[in-house]
């Protein structure tokens, strides 16, 4: 067992970079689930509103993006 | 990770940004799948539509109703710009699920480009149609007057994040997509969990098949949204 304190530093930041994919995970649930709720009460005016589904899919997944992308850049970046 | 890495094409190890590298390769193999399906797929202009002048009008007539439901029926001049983009990052996400294959949209230098493109032009387009009632977009009228200059800031600081999460969106999708199918084939190792890798890889395959279509979607959407933006700032 030996190595760098900052290299520990820099996975365990990893590590918990990745609470934000799951958090985003939440996120895109939700916006599909409440999507799927209003088209089950008027199917007919669901076509019209799905590009606005993928939308707010792409908004509330960017951010779980976002902290996959710190933690790549936390394991072969940042490592000391 | 090396299926990642970038090298020149003809020997060497020097990279400028003239040299010719597999990224480069990539990218002209997409343009001219792009070229080869609309061009040749539609030479024949038949009646009746073949599966290859099928697949060309179905992607037409997709990106056109998603310019004008989104940006207005005066963004139409943009079409031919959207579809470009559009089945540019289509071409190149399914290119790289080719085994062997390499995705040149999961780089962010790569998506960077197209994102700052999209940028700059809602921003140029922004105030040369509507003048200085451009920075109306971040003014948010309908709140009240005390919430203003906050909600000034914020919309500031989103409007300049857009190009950021707008590439970062499309690589680190294709990217990740392409990692979690070889982190399951290092699975492959072990021979006593090498069926769940074999079942895995075929599961995020489909996956990515399905992401690969719907975050060129999303990329073309947003541009469709952002161009909307500087067309109709007020509504």
């Amino acid at each position: 067992m030996s190595g760098n304190i900052v290299n520990m530093g820099a996975y365990i930041g990893a590590g918990l970079a990745c609470i934000g994919m799951g958090c985003a995970a939440i996120g895109v649930g939700n916006v599909a689930g409440n999507f799927l709720a209003g088209a089950l009460r008027n199917p007919s005016a669901a076509p019209g509103q799905t590009p606005m589904l993928f939308i707010g899919i792409a908004f509330a997944e960017a951010f779980g993006i976002f902290s996959f992308l710190v933690a790549l850049l936390l394991m072969f970046v940042l490592k000391a | 990770m090396e299926q990642f890495g970038i090298h020149p094409l003809f020997g060497g190890d020097t990279l400028h940004w003239y040299t010719p590298s597999n990224v480069t390769l990539w990218m002209a193999i997409a343009t001219l799948a792009a070229i080869a399906l609309f061009v040749l797929g539609t030479a024949r202009r038949s009646i009746i539509p073949g599966r290859a002048q099928g697949i060309a009008e179905i992607l037409y007539t997709f990106v056109h109703d998603m310019v004008v439901d989104t940006a207005g029926h005066d963004a139409v001049r943009f079409f031919p710009y959207v579809m470009t983009l559009f089945t540019f990052i289509l071409m190149s996400n399914y290119l790289g699920l080719i085994p062997g294959g390499f995705t040149s949209t999961s780089h962010i230098a790569v998506t960077a480009i197209m994102a700052l493109a999209v940028f700059l032009t809602v921003t140029v387009l922004g105030f040369v149609l509507n003048g200085a009632s451009f920075l109306g977009l971040f003014w948010v009228s309908s709140a009240p007057l005390v919430l203003r200059p906050v909600l000034a800031v914020i919309e500031l600081m989103s409007y300049f994040v857009r190009p950021m999460s707008h590439s970062i969106r499309l690589a680190g999708n294709m990217m990740a997509g392409h990692t979690v199918i070889s982190v399951f084939a290092t699975f492959g190792f072990y021979a006593l969990i090498s069926p769940l890798s074999v079942i895995g890889i075929v599961a995020m395959y489909g996956f990515e098949v399905l992401v690969c279509g719907i975050q060129a979607y999303v990329f073309a959407i947003l541009t469709c949204v952002y161009l909307r933006d500087a067309l109709h700032p007020h509504h």
